[in-house]
């Protein structure tokens, strides 16, 4: 049943950009440049068409599928498909990816690489970064995730800063580490699948019917996590983020931090939860603790820093615990804000970094203490930067704002403990984001500072549509969250959960489904809640 | 019919090839060593076949001599590259390719 | 004199009124336009941002129209209440779906009763005179428009806070003020103290947030709700220790937005901000948020008696806290604010005192809206004459220079220390008397504490308007304001004489706020004329020991031989201090520790191991000699060992 190969043109399409741009001469800049925004608008366009082809009350697990028979031996298929999961992922990578073009125009003219090459990378990553979220089939996804190493290795190592080697060997060593733990896991699974269903097969849909011993399990979803806790990144596997961040030009740090390291959250959430639901269980409390150790070290860290970019990449690190925090809370409130919250995070952390290029490319310098005083020179750009700055903050208003809360209620009903502690992350954002804001954008005119010219009007389409997206999410986040929904509770379904029930109805008998397990059942009168 | 007098000489003889690749310096030598080797195990294939009565040893021997013919051309090829550049056949001498 | 008891006290029994407020009545008439109160403003402030410099010239006059706008919706609105019965008086509009995950549903509602309404028109009202006053005053400040901008903001977050139907949407106001609160504050961001104190307020908020975040968290697995319907109306089927920690929670973040004890540091510094925004923000409207917060979610501390107790230990040590500091300041501004602390105090008092207080903590509230938002103009109209001086050893004699802010300075001076018949007398009294109902100890804390604010408050005046001219800089001319903003402080004077009055007259006010908020009253443990007559002996008594000793000479350096509380006074009562030294010393140092740990053993930990695999393989390449015959060996000896261990596994 395929339907018109909509996902697969997503795939195409930057897939020719990039050949085009390799085949073009190493002279012709701004053609490149120009070739690869008109590639990036022409996805968005059938990345728009897409997603309103995506039907949120449909009770399909996956929509607008295409799959084609691949290596029919091993049972491989190149299939995708859309969840509500992954419309969020593939939408952010759509309307991203103009941008970042837009926005990085000159960031790659006096690397060592040439200019089509850096654009034919970038387009590269997007069609691979499409083909993680769209697949379907364990084998594709495993592919794919390995082959976004590569185009970003090389963006790395040949168009970054001064440490680009060390960052790039960083990054890849870490991720391959990951990968490989990965494919353990995807080959024991595919084992298992042979001897239980008779024949091998990577299909998600019939592997979440396997039953898995509990200890082959818990093994398998080890192999699982760590590669996507790697990928998070999470404390402590964190450390190649702020390198390769600091270090990576500010456009593909966008796609990066925005996107590529939401395969973390995305494959615990697609992946690991549906297919192993006793052994998240049981890991849950633990993986839990380290979400809040990441939550409250990532901010700290970032107070720390001295440089704008490892200061962003820090503050990632905390954001992706409240993500990590949500999806483990096994809660739907937890679910849907940690997916709505991977798109957010995407869209501020993605302003935050264009911004701080923008920074970057007029002082020179990505230290903070070389800035000061620019509001006064340029108020539009630190006027963006603020707002970024906020919707990093989670202020109301801001689309991150929904998704942080509902992360925090939705493990505050299952664990209360960690959602108090996880509160004193919102002091510590208001105190980094507001500290570097001062301390780059107020006061007197830094010396370096004087002659910084306003936005431009490239670099206002550049962050204009983020920030828009941004507020506008956050006053009418229903239609994403609706879209999101139905597949957040056919997550909660294969594992096997349900919402706690509000304490003042414990006496009221609802109905719940018998074949429900209830396991992280809240102790009703715990202090809290119960009647009295 | 055994086989026993097939397998010692093949056995002697691959022992003579290997014995001549350890100790030999003369990049020719040492190629038909190698050479001498693959015989051995042909004549081990052939003689195995025979005892058991079917073509799959042969079929081997075929093929492990034109792989050996393949290899020799381009070994011979490399020898005299060698050869002219160092005036030498020695293998001792081109020994750039280490740590 | 018993004024206010001829007037409010209509009866000594003790009678209680239930509120009576329905959170779940469609709007409908008049009321479904209220989503105009927020879309003036919202608008005024995001077309200002938007459009640029553009709109330079003549963007301050669409910010005030803005305001006024919404200020005439308003008054439409209250007409359309007055007229309608008491039962059609609680309207809720529902606007969009906002959130919604599986139980967890909240919508962008608005919900317009009898207390929404007095907050709505005391924030538009006092806003709209204070946009105007702001046009003259900011006149000379290149960013005048963005001011305004951020004004207009400040405005529609407020009335956002005020007019949410759940806790949710309500924090989303919350936040908005916070951010307007941030952005003037900190609005000459080129004064390195001024994008501080900005800072300070904004995280000092935060803090306070948490408290909002974990109550909305709590309601939310008690009741299964945020709205106001769902969590109030369900408050007796919560135990009694859900209730508690939700009333504490809500508590603390009261405390965040309302500088109380103990997170009251940001509001001293917080006055960097151009003086309108002191007025408005950090006087009149939005640090009154905590006690309409607890107003509002008064069935909370009524079912959770600690936690009211905790509201008025709060309010009591905060009234006190407030006015010591007041007593010790300098700068007219920080004496200002000191005070506005020790009257939200008050407020918080009344707060927690339950139905005998609720209304007069909005009663207080509304009455210090009008007089502390005068005297901060006119502080403001001091400082445009005087060359932005703060210090009131500077000042002195200004009576005969500046004749208006004189006059209307005064009305707002008798209001606050509550001499009949000005608006304090009226609003300030009931407190008191309330806080006699409920006991000793917060009587008397109430009644001291209404003796120093007479004291700080006349120590104030005197300094300013009395005494010999202490201007020392050559080039000041103290001179009369412009009438934009003259005009402005006389209405607000005006109000600061008749409020009182005219809400007490009748018992307006409680007939007005009863049915959301109940009504009960209960006896004195004193005689309430006793409290009366006592409570204004200790005010003359404040006043006239400050008026006898600033009216001599004031010196113009600060005296350092004090005593030991006015130098603690002067620092805050070491707020900053303790803040300082028990969060700022100890998290710069957790910081500097963990970037540490983070380079050295987390990072290390890994570098070690690649450092490991690098040394390893540097002693293994040593095998690649480069000689064929060796590698021949190697391969003989993997042979042979290969074959030895194929034979003796078979074996």
């Amino acid at each position: 049943m395929n339907s018109f190969p909509w996902l697969t043109l997503l795939i195409v399409i930057p897939i020719i950009g990039a050949i085009v741009l390799a085949a073009m001469p190493r002279e012709s800049v701004t053609q490149a440049k120009k070739v690869a925004l008109a590639v990036s608008l022409i996805t968005l366009i059938v990345t728009i068409v897409t997603l309103f082809q995506f039907d949120s009350d449909s009770d399909q697990a996956f929509q607008l599928v295409n799959s084609y028979s691949w290596i029919p031996a091993l049972g491989v298929k190149f299939s995708l498909g859309l969840s509500g999961i992954s419309i969020v992922m593939v939408g952010l990578i759509g309307v991203l990816m103009p941008l970042v073009i837009l926005g990085g125009w000159n960031e790659a003219d006096d690397a060592i690489g040439s200019v089509k090459g850096y654009y034919s990378l970038m387009l590269t990553l997007q069609a691979l970064l499409f083909g993680v979220f769209m697949a379907t089939d364990r084998f594709l996804f495993y592919i794919f995730f390995e082959a976004v190493l590569i185009p970003m290795y090389f963006i790395i190592g040949r168009y970054g800063g001064p440490q680009r080697q060390y960052a790039a060997v960083k990054f890849l060593l870490y991720s391959l580490v990951g990968g490989l733990l990965m494919l353990v896991a995807v080959i024991a699974l595919y084992v298992q699948g042979a001897s239980q269903l008779g024949e091998g097969t990577f299909d998600l849909s019939a592997l979440s019917t396997l039953q898995l011993d509990s200890g082959i399990q818990k093994w398998i979803f080890l192999g699982f996590f760590i590669a996507f806790a790697i990928k998070a990144p999470m404390w402590p596997v964190h450390t190649w983020l702020p390198d390769a961040a600091g270090q990576t030009t500010p456009g593909s740090a966008v796609l990066m931090v925005g996107v590529m390291d939401k395969i973390g959250t995305f494959g615990m959430l697609a992946l690991c939860l549906p297919l192993f639901p006793e052994a998240a269980q049981f890991f849950a409390p633990f993986i839990v603790v380290l979400a809040l150790i990441s939550i409250i070290y990532g901010a700290i860290m970032a107070l720390g820093q001295r440089d704008i970019m490892r200061l962003i990449a820090y503050t990632s690190v905390s954001h992706f615990g409240f993500i990590v925090m949500g999806i483990f809370a096994m809660t739907s409130q937890g679910m849907s804000g940690a997916t709505f919250y991977m798109l957010n995070h995407g869209l501020s952390t993605g302003a935050l970094f264009l911004i701080a290029g923008f920074l970057i490319s007029r002082r020179g310098s990505s230290l903070i203490e070389s800035f000061g005083g620019v509001h006064k020179v340029a108020p539009i750009l630190a006027g963006t930067f603020l707002l970024a700055g906020l919707s990093s903050l989670s202020l109301p208003g801001m689309s991150s704002f929904v998704s942080e809360f509902l992360v925090l209620v939705g493990t505050f009903e299952t664990y209360q403990w960690a959602a108090i502690i996880a509160t004193v992350g919102i002091v510590l954002s208001a105190l980094y984001i507001l500290w570097l804001y001062q301390r780059t954008m107020t006061g007197p005119v830094a010396p370096g500072c004087e002659n910084f010219t306003d936005l431009n009007t490239r670099e206002k389409w550049s962050v204009g549509p983020i920030i828009a997206l941004i507020i506008f999410f956050g006053f009418f986040a229903a239609p994403v969250l609706n879209a999101i929904n139905p597949s957040v509770d056919r997550v909660m379904q294969q594992v096997g959960v349900v919402d706690p029930q509000p304490a003042i109805s414990d006496n009221v008998t609802i109905p719940v489904d018998e074949n429900a397990v209830v396991p992280l059942e809240r102790e009703a009168n715990d202090g809290e809640g119960g009647q009295s | 019919m055994t086989p026993e007098y097939y397998i010692i000489l093949s056995a002697i003889l691959f022992t003579l090839g290997a014995l001549g690749f350890l100790v030999r310096r003369n990049a020719i030598i040492v190629f038909m060593c190698v050479e001498l080797m693959l015989n051995a195990s042909n004549l081990a294939f052939v003689g195995f076949a025979n005892q058991w009565g079917n073509l799959d040893g042969q079929t081997i021997a075929f093929y492990v001599m034109v792989v050996a013919a393949a290899e020799v051309v381009v070994g011979l090829a490399i020898i005299l590259m060698i050869y002219r550049t160092r005036r030498s056949a020695s293998v001792d001498e081109p020994n750039l390719l280490k740590f | 004199m018993n004024l206010t008891s001829s007037l409010i006290a209509s009866g000594q029994e003790s009678e209680a009124v239930e509120a009576s407020v329905n959170y779940a009545m469609q709007a409908s008439g008049a009321f479904t336009w209220m989503w105009l109160l927020i879309a003036f403003p919202l608008f005024g402030a995001a077309f200002l941002l938007l459009a640029g410099r553009r709109t330079d010239k003549w963007g301050h006059w669409l910010g005030v129209a803005m305001s006024l706008a919404s200020f005439a919706t308003a008054v439409v609105m209250f007409f359309a209440m007055i007229a309608s019965p008491d039962a059609d008086r609680s309207q809720t509009l529902h606007l969009w779906d906002w959130i919604a995950v599986g139980r967890f549903e909240v919508p962008i509602a608005l919900h317009l009763d009898q207390l929404s309404m007095t907050f709505v028109l005391l924030i538009t009202g006092v806003g709209s005179l204070i946009h105007i006053y702001a046009v003259g005053y900011m006149a000379e400040d290149p960013a005048r428009r963005r001011f305004f901008a951020y004004l207009n903001l400040f405005v529609a977050a407020m009335l956002l806070l005020v007019l949410a139907d759940s806790y949710l949407v309500l924090y989303f106001g919350w936040e908005g003020v916070g951010l307007a609160s941030y952005l003037l504050i900190s609005f000459f961001q080129y004064k390195p103290s001024a994008a501080v104190a900005g800072k300070k307020a904004f995280v000092v908020n935060r803090v306070g947030d948490i408290g909002m975040s974990i109550a909305i968290m709590l309601m939310f697995v008690t009741f299964g709700s945020v709205t106001f319907e769902g969590v109030l109306g369900n408050v007796g089927m919560a135990s009694e220790t859900a209730n508690t920690w939700i009333g504490l929670m809500l508590l603390l973040a009261a405390c965040g937005k309302s500088a109380q004890f103990p997170l009251q540091s940001w509001l001293l510094d917080a006055m960097e901000g151009p003086t309108p925004v002191s007025a408005l923000i950090h006087a009149a409207t939005m640090v009154t948020a905590g006690v309409y917060l607890i107003v509002r979610s008064g069935p909370i501390f009524e079912a959770a008696p600690t936690a009211a107790t905790a509201v008025i230990v709060i309010g009591a040590i905060t009234l006190m806290f407030g006015a010591i500091i007041g007593c010790a300041k300098d700068d007219i501004k920080k004496v200002l604010a000191g005070s506005t602390m020790s009257q939200i105090g008050y407020m918080m008092l009344a707060a927690g005192l339950g139905p005998i207080g609720y209304v007069f903590a909005i009663f207080h509230l509304v009455a210090h809206g009008c007089f502390k938002a005068n005297m901060f103009l006119g502080a403001g109209s001091i400082m445009h004459g005087m060359n932005d001086q703060v210090d009131m050893r500077r000042f002195g004699a200004l009576r005969f220079v500046m004749v208006g802010t004189f006059i209307t300075f005064s009305a707002g001076w008798l209001a606050i220390m509550g001499i009949p018949p000005f608006a304090g007398f009226f609003s300030k009294d009931k407190i008191i008397e309330a806080a006699f109902m409920h006991g000793w100890i917060p009587g008397l804390v109430a009644a001291i504490g209404a003796g120093i604010t007479a004291f700080y408050m006349t120590r104030l005046w005197t300094m300013t308007f009395t005494g010999k001219a202490r201007w020392t800089e050559d080039n000041q001319h103290p001179h009369e304001s412009p009438k934009i903003m003259l005009i402005p402080i006389a209405i607000l004077a005006f109000l600061s004489v008749s409020i009182g009055f005219i809400l007490a007259y009748g018992d307006a006010i409680i007939n007005w706020l009863t049915p959301v908020t109940g009504y009960a009253e209960q006896e004195t443990v004193l005689n309430h004329y006793i409290i009366e007559y006592g409570t204004l002996a200790m005010v003359i008594a404040g006043a006239v020991i400050a008026y006898l000793q600033y009216r001599r000479d004031v010196p113009i350096t600060p005296p350092q031989h004090v005593s030991a509380l006015t130098t603690a006074a002067r620092r805050d009562l070491y707020g900053d201090a303790f803040n300082e030294a028990v969060f700022m010393r100890p998290g710069q140092w957790l910081t500097r520790s963990l970037v540490f740990l983070d380079s050295r053993v987390v990072d290390g930990a890994v570098n070690g191991v690649a450092a490991l695999a690098g040394g390893l393989s540097g002693r293994l390449r040593r095998l690649q000699t480069g000689y064929v015959r060796s590698y021949g060996l190697w391969m003989l000896i993997g042979a042979v060992v290969l074959l030895g261990f194929l034979i003796l596994v078979r074996v």
